[in-house]
């Protein structure tokens, strides 16, 4: 299987502040994948990273099969719509698509051509009156338009109300079907993650807390609910991720790593919401930033 | 054509959803032998989902009997024919919604009813299991 994105032991560093450490991630190509992850937790530095815009400062990252951005080639295979939709207010629509034409070798005018018609924009509109949701649909076409391999977008939602942002990851989705091309996207919204990735990536105290295709990591992840009890007295077999406590009964989620033999637990699914919640409440626990392997934290 | 939908507090994957809205048309004959499901590009231009997930669900209706996909065309239902159709439907729905009239009358709010009805249906379904 190719890979899009090959990280080992990443790190990017701001003067003394790591922003980004240990980052280890391979990621198959073919898929829509979300990162999610608190403030500051490194979402936007990974992304960065993997568009050549920042340089690592410790590890190494592979982007398609080789550093980032390396040539002209390599420039020409991924996309990338950075935070706050990135167009200049006083071109035009039109010129916006001049300028695509003209930096990119592999432009695809014809799909811009359309993109653009199909949105209703006017092509002689300065990009600087355009609606917030119209501005992130512009941007969305020029990346689109390039056909690259890989396209990475940086919070391309957040700004947006629900109607535009449906609309966002309508034309994203469409784009995804036609085109086969590979995703990573970074959001605060679970819901959106949960409609359209279909692989998941979790950042807490800029560390990758968990990475893994979506239904996996949901079959992998369960509740248990049981008597109220210390943690001597977990199910075996069960790395417990998140725990809750009342004084009758205890609340787990847990990756099982076996089947849970003691019946007195209560098994239910957990929802994407409530397993990317327990992990990043996990990384941003001081004494947990370094979770030894198979080591149980609570 | 089916119009797909996805609730997002359900619990239930997005691909089931899929194959549940298909499966529920098909039973009340809303689709019928032949249909054309639409493409996976109308589908996440609609709903705004990833295409593999509406991939997804297109394969276990194909796996389950329900859907045939023809290369190059698209996905059609297929409903081997059944004598438990739309003739048998119309009695059953009136009965249910004389009951339904008959539990307001009693004073039964929308959730005392869903309640009433998951409970009597999952002791109907123990019974016949056992």
């Amino acid at each position: 299987m190719t890979v899009v994105l090959e990280a080992t032991d990443l790190g990017k560093r701001y003067r003394r502040k790591w922003a980004l450490s240990d980052c280890t991630l391979s990621i198959p190509e073919g898929h829509v994948v979300g990162i999610v992850g608190p403030n500051g937790s490194g979402k936007s530095t990974l992304l960065n990273l993997a568009a050549g815009l920042l340089a690592p400062s410790s590890g190494r990252l592979e982007v398609l099969g080789g550093p980032p951005a390396r040539d002209a080639t390599a420039l020409g295979r991924v996309g990338f719509v950075a935070q706050d939709p990135p167009v200049f207010s006083s071109l035009s629509v039109r010129d916006h698509l001049r300028v695509g034409a003209h930096l990119n070798p592999g432009w695809d005018s014809a799909l811009a051509e359309l993109r653009i018609d199909d949105l209703g924009l006017d092509p002689q509109q300065r990009a600087g009156r355009l609606s917030g949701g119209q501005r992130a649909q512009l941007a969305l076409t020029l990346a689109i338009a390039k056909r690259p391999e890989l396209l990475l977008l940086d919070e391309p939602v957040a700004s947006l109300d629900p109607l535009a942002r449906r609309e966002f990851l309508q034309i994203l989705m469409e784009a995804v079907a036609e085109q086969q091309v590979s995703i990573v996207l970074s959001s605060h919204l679970v819901s959106d993650i949960e409609r359209v990735c279909d692989y998941l990536i979790v950042l807490a105290g800029s560390r990758v807390q968990l990475a893994g295709d979506v239904e996996d990591l949901l079959s992998s992840h369960h509740r248990l609910i049981g008597a109220q009890c210390d943690p001597d007295d977990y199910p075996a077999n069960q790395t417990v991720i998140d725990s809750g406590h009342t004084d009758r009964q205890s609340s787990l989620i847990v990756r099982s790593d076996g089947p849970v033999l003691d019946e007195s637990w209560t098994i239910e699914p957990v929802s994407l919401e409530d397993l990317v919640l327990a992990y990043m409440a996990r990384g941003e626990r001081p004494s947990s930033r370094r979770p030894a392997a198979g080591e149980v934290v609570v | 054509m089916i119009e797909f939908y996805l609730d997002q507090k359900s619990g239930v994957t997005p691909y089931l959803q899929l194959v549940q809205q298909v499966r529920r048309a098909v039973k009340l004959g809303l689709l019928h032998d032949g249909d054309q499901l639409p493409t996976v590009k109308e589908v996440v231009g609609r709903i705004a989902i990833n295409p593999n997930t509406v991939s997804k669900a297109y394969r276990e209706l194909e796996y389950q009997g329900l859907a045939i996909a023809r290369t190059g065309v698209g996905t059609f239902v297929t409903v081997a024919p059944s004598e438990k159709s739309v003739a048998t439907l119309g009695p059953l729905r009136r009965d249910l919604q004389r009951w339904l009239v008959r539990a307001r009358e009693a004073g039964l709010d929308d959730e005392s009813i869903e309640a009433l009805f998951i409970e009597s249906f999952r002791d109907a379904s123990s019974i016949v299991a056992s």
